[in-house]
């Protein structure tokens, strides 16, 4: 893929699911450090019943993004997530290739 | 991201239009920036993100951006429905380019032997006259048939087009030189021809022949201004 934010499912997927009267947020990789999975620019979206589309880490960090994106959507506020391996939190969600990654995660409102 | 900023957004991608979302990191507030006519800073760092063709963080006047950059998907048009063109499709439609494979001869380009893949049978020079190349296009002559590969040369050389490559051998593609410079072509300007086509690496199957075309390809895309540099040293 290119550096182009590939979300292209995933952006057509998001007004779709909020057409179709979801409550929906997006989480987009906006930093990377070392050797991340994703570039910055890689989108998911995820829908109010946990749905999502699209991958910023490769399937590492989803469950944590997915969790924040409920968050989100219940507050309406923007949060911003950082997954490493430096971080202790990170033994449980944690990136395995060592890398870091930021993510923002916004309500789609 | 408010609900018409992606309805906005979504309907430049579709129009196959380069758009940039900037978001301020901070606040949430956000902008969709058309990169082709920047007036601001934020815009003018917005077009360099579209041409690097990297969504990335900046910093401006002390406010935290995020700038999702979204290209037009890559194309690449195939002169030429012979048999590397099989493998190179089919690869190159992976790596996310958009296929086209021009030829006017019906009997090889047929869905039966590129499933999936757009084809035309018109003559190069009126296929890519309906369908101008852009600066995210790259073209690849097959053909070995100067009749269908040099009008589509010439009309890549008139273009931006990324990356330009002719399948033969040294001896054919001097030739193949000569007669574009008969046409009025420069020097330089046949510079941007690679021939012989892809990264020398002793590639013999037309598998290998596409693996080492679609290599020299994201190295002309990727490796910015330094892409040189790196295939000299691919190639000692």
């Amino acid at each position: 893929m290119s550096g182009t934010a590939d979300g292209d499912d995933v952006l057509d997927t998001a007004a779709r699911w909020r057409g179709e009267g979801h409550k929906v947020a997006l989480a987009t990789v906006v930093k990377t450090w070392g050797s991340a999975p994703r570039p910055a620019g890689s989108q998911v979206a995820v829908r109010d019943d946990g749905a999502f589309i699209g991958s910023v880490s490769g399937g590492c960090v989803e469950g944590a993004v997915i969790e924040g994106a409920q968050d989100v959507m219940r507050t309406g506020r923007i949060k911003q997530l950082e997954f490493g391996v430096s971080d202790a939190e990170a033994w449980a969600v944690g990136l395995a290739c060592g890398g870091r990654i930021e993510i923002l995660v916004e309500a789609l409102d | 991201m408010h609900q018409d900023t992606l309805h906005a957004l979504n309907e430049a991608r579709h129009a196959g239009r380069a758009i940039v979302r900037a978001v301020d990191l901070a606040t949430g507030e956000e902008r969709l920036i058309d990169p082709s006519n920047p007036t601001s800073e934020l815009e003018r760092a917005a077009a360099a993100a579209a041409r690097a063709d990297r969504s990335e963080p900046v910093e401006i006047e002390g406010r935290s951006w995020f700038l999702s950059v979204h290209n037009p998907p890559l194309d690449l048009v195939l002169i030429g429905a012979v048999h590397i063109a099989q493998p190179l499709s089919q690869m190159a439609a992976l790596a996310g380019y958009s296929v086209c494979i021009i030829d006017p001869r019906q009997a090889f380009a047929t869905a039966a032997r590129f499933p999936g893949m757009a084809l035309s049978h018109d003559w190069p020079d009126e296929a890519l006259a309906r369908k101008p190349l852009g600066p995210r296009s790259a073209l690849v002559a097959l053909s070995h048939d100067p009749k269908f590969d040099d009008p589509g040369l010439a009309a890549a050389l008139r273009s931006p087009c990324f990356y330009i490559g002719a399948l033969g051998s040294k001896k054919s593609h001097a030739a193949r030189l000569a007669r574009l410079k008969a046409q009025g072509f420069t020097e330089d300007e046949l510079k941007r021809i690679h021939g012989p086509v892809g990264l020398a690496i002793g590639a013999r199957s037309p598998a290998e022949i596409a693996v080492s075309i679609l290599a020299e390809m994201t190295l002309k895309l990727r490796a910015d201004g330094g892409w040189e540099r790196f295939a000299v040293r691919a190639q000692a």
